[in-house]
């Protein structure tokens, strides 16, 4: 028989696998030869250092985001507000970043905490008034992302500047740019942050996994009544879920803020790094290193998407769909199983 | 003061009709037992479908287009939640990830197929949308007349209509009861002899009609063509109103009627004294603000129907 843990690991893979099947006969259906649509995307991800650099880049804020809605499940929250916090942390480490003067070795930990502290703030919301009042977090992190984009758009016209449309740029000493990466990745933008990321994963492993702060967490995910009949404070676990999901994807929002971009311009619509993260953290089955993994695969497949319609025709929405399709099978595992099983059975 | 209200109620009307429409849907869902994070991503199909039908037959249907549109978003809106019928009811998949993966196809496969179609990220702009009209004999009525039936679209008055039938099909027919069953104890239900499947087929279904219809209305009376940002974060807000409104027909009614009232304050504030006075930003975010603290202050705990979104698997208790 497989074990559970094998099912854990076969079923996205296999989701993956079917996805793009699916995207393959998406492209034929409509004349395009699906096997130059997927070496376009390939190329696109790892064709040159240039493309390698920006797919990595891509990559670093959804694991982040995907670590955020991966540790608000962990402990039976949903948060769709990582949009929201991944702005406001953009902001405040622009602002931090911008504004003040110091040695790097202050200036940058500063400006990336301040916006770890802006997303923290940005989950506290939700999660008190979950906890103390039992009000839905998807209702309150929904109306979250809208303040923060408003108040964001708000803060750089009459706040940080006057009525331009950018922040100014963050100072050297508070960014993670850095002149030898872009030099051997063809001036791509990417930054230090990767590192960030990988580290964001392992406190968070450690922390779920190897602490009684996790344990709590992960009880209080699972059976909130018998978490409080065991004697835990399970408003405090839902407050503490939600602010340091939202730490970091406040961190996303530092990747932007002093890695890619250096500023923040104002938004007119959301910057759909929170809402990839959910997509991220359900296809890594809500486990920090299959966040990063799958963070992977989506910045692969977002990357490369770019080169398809140039190199093959095929319009880059097609990885829109392939990623829709393999979360769908992803949320069907019990048919995969289903069939793994019999598969299973007819083969003795 | 009369002609405040004879500005804000119409625009105010115009807003929230789409939202009214989904949010309804929305209740349909969730009444059953199925979580329906996905009524954004309905939308985008419902706007996507009404925007392309409209574009493609305006000459054939004339005046009638519109109507049509909207008829054939509804169908197609509804045949599109089979996907998220399949996988939550039948598949028993997490009926949130199934939602989200709805809202990433739906914008997916819009998109894809705009680019197919028309060459370009978003349609041309449509000749035959919806025209606010006057409605006859009742615009005609002294005060009531101007502020509801004068220059006003006859979407919201379907939205408001369709609310009023939602209401009489939960509550007043056995159909009604049997999918509000199947939300709260499905294994009674069940045992009752109640088709729990088909009943939350029929109800996720009903939702995708619904959310076609609301994302094909915002895209001809608001919007006027399909793009990658025709509907951004509309389905959202309309979810909003369906926990806001307690699961309740007339409740989503209520809150989507104010969420369009709060996004009309920010539109039109420059026509009216006190308003100027204000700062842009405070009323932009006004209705996100005010729905945080009406549910943190007078509505508190809202009840969501009791299987919501547990997969019924026969036999298991």
């Amino acid at each position: 028989m497989f074990s559970n843990r094998m099912f854990n690991i076969l079923v996205p893979i296999i989701s993956v696998f079917l996805g793009l099947v699916a995207g393959a006969i998406i492209m034929l259906g409509f004349g395009y030869n699906p096997i130059r649509g997927y070496i376009a995307l390939i190329d696109g991800a790892f064709g040159n250092a240039y493309f390698t650099g920006e797919t990595i880049r891509r990559v670093t804020p959804y694991i982040l985001t995907g670590l955020a809605v991966a540790f608000a499940f962990r402990a039976g929250l949903f948060n769709i507000g990582a949009e929201g916090q991944v702005i406001v942390g953009w902001l405040a480490a622009v602002w931090v970043g911008s504004s003040m003067e110091a040695p790097m070795i202050i200036h940058l930990p500063l400006a990336i905490l301040a916006a770890a502290v802006a997303g923290g703030l940005w989950g506290f919301v939700p999660g008190i008034l979950k906890a103390k009042l039992g009000v839905h977090e998807v209702i309150i992190t929904i109306m979250m992302n809208y303040i923060a984009l408003f108040l964001t758009n708000h803060l750089i016209r009459n706040v940080l500047t006057e009525t331009k449309d950018t922040t100014d740029r963050v100072l050297e000493s508070a960014s993670l740019a850095s002149n030898w990466i872009m030099e051997i990745t063809s001036f791509s933008r990417l930054h230090w942050g990767l590192l960030i990321a990988l580290a964001a994963a392992v406190i968070m492993w450690f922390l779920l996994e190897k602490t009684t702060t996790g344990y709590e967490l992960r009880s209080v995910g699972y059976n909130r009544h018998a978490s409080e009949y065991a004697g835990m404070k399970v408003g405090k676990n839902i407050v503490l879920a939600m602010v340091i999901s939202g730490g970091f994807a406040g961190l996303a929002g530092a990747m932007e803020g002093l890695g890619t971009f250096g500023y923040m311009p104002t938004h007119s619509s959301f910057t759909n790094i929170g809402f990839d993260g959910i997509a991220v953290a359900l296809l890594g089955g809500n486990a920090a290193f299959g966040t990063v993994i799958a963070a992977f695969l989506f910045g692969v497949l977002k990357e490369g998407s770019l080169n398809m319609p140039t190199e093959a025709g095929v319009p880059s929405e097609l990885v829109e769909i392939v990623i829709a399709l393999i979360i769908f099978f992803v949320a069907s595992s019990y048919i995969i199983r289903w069939a793994l099983l019999s598969l299973k059975k007819e083969g003795k | 003061m009369l002609d405040i209200l004879q500005t804000i109620i119409p625009i105010a009307l115009f807003y929230s009709a789409p939202l009214i429409l989904t949010a309804l849907g929305g209740v349909f869902s969730e009444r059953s037992g199925v979580v329906n994070i996905g009524l954004e991503g309905l939308m985008v199909m419902g706007a996507f479908v009404g925007i392309v039908f409209n574009l493609t037959f305006a000459d054939v249907f004339g005046d009638a287009t519109p109507w049509i549109s909207i008829l054939v978003a509804m169908v197609i809106g509804a045949i599109f939640s089979i996907i998220h019928a399949v996988a939550s009811v039948t598949f028993r998949a997490d009926q949130v990830v199934s939602g989200v993966a709805i809202n990433f196809l739906a914008l997916g496969l819009g998109v894809f197929l705009t680019k197919q179609w028309y060459g370009k990220g978003q349609t041309d702009m449509v000749s035959e949308p919806f025209y606010s009209t006057n409605i006859p004999f009742l615009s005609d009525i002294p005060i009531i007349g101007p502020i509801f039936f004068q220059k006003v679209y006859l979407t919201s008055y379907l939205a408001i209509i369709v609310a009023v039938i939602a209401w009489y099909v939960l509550y007043k027919t056995p159909f009604g009861l049997r999918l509000r069953s199947v939300g709260e104890h499905p294994m009674a239900a069940d045992t009752n002899g109640i088709n729990v499947y088909s009943m939350r087929y029929i109800a996720v279904i009903i939702s995708g009609a619904l959310g076609g219809l609301g994302g094909s209305v915002f895209a001809l009376t608001i919007a006027s063509n399909f793009s990658q940002s025709t509907i951004v974060g509309q389905g959202f807000m309309s979810l909003a109103a369906v926990i806001f409104g307690k699961w309740h027909p007339l409740g989503a009614m209520g809150a989507a009627l104010f969420f369009g009232l709060a996004q009309s304050l920010s539109v039109i504030s420059t026509s009216i004294p006190v308003l100027q006075e204000v700062p842009s930003i405070y009323l932009t975010i006004a209705p996100y603000v005010l729905t945080i603290l009406a549910l943190a202050g007078f509505i508190g705990r809202a009840e969501a129907p009791k299987a919501n979104g547990q997969p019924y698997i026969k036999g298991s208790r």
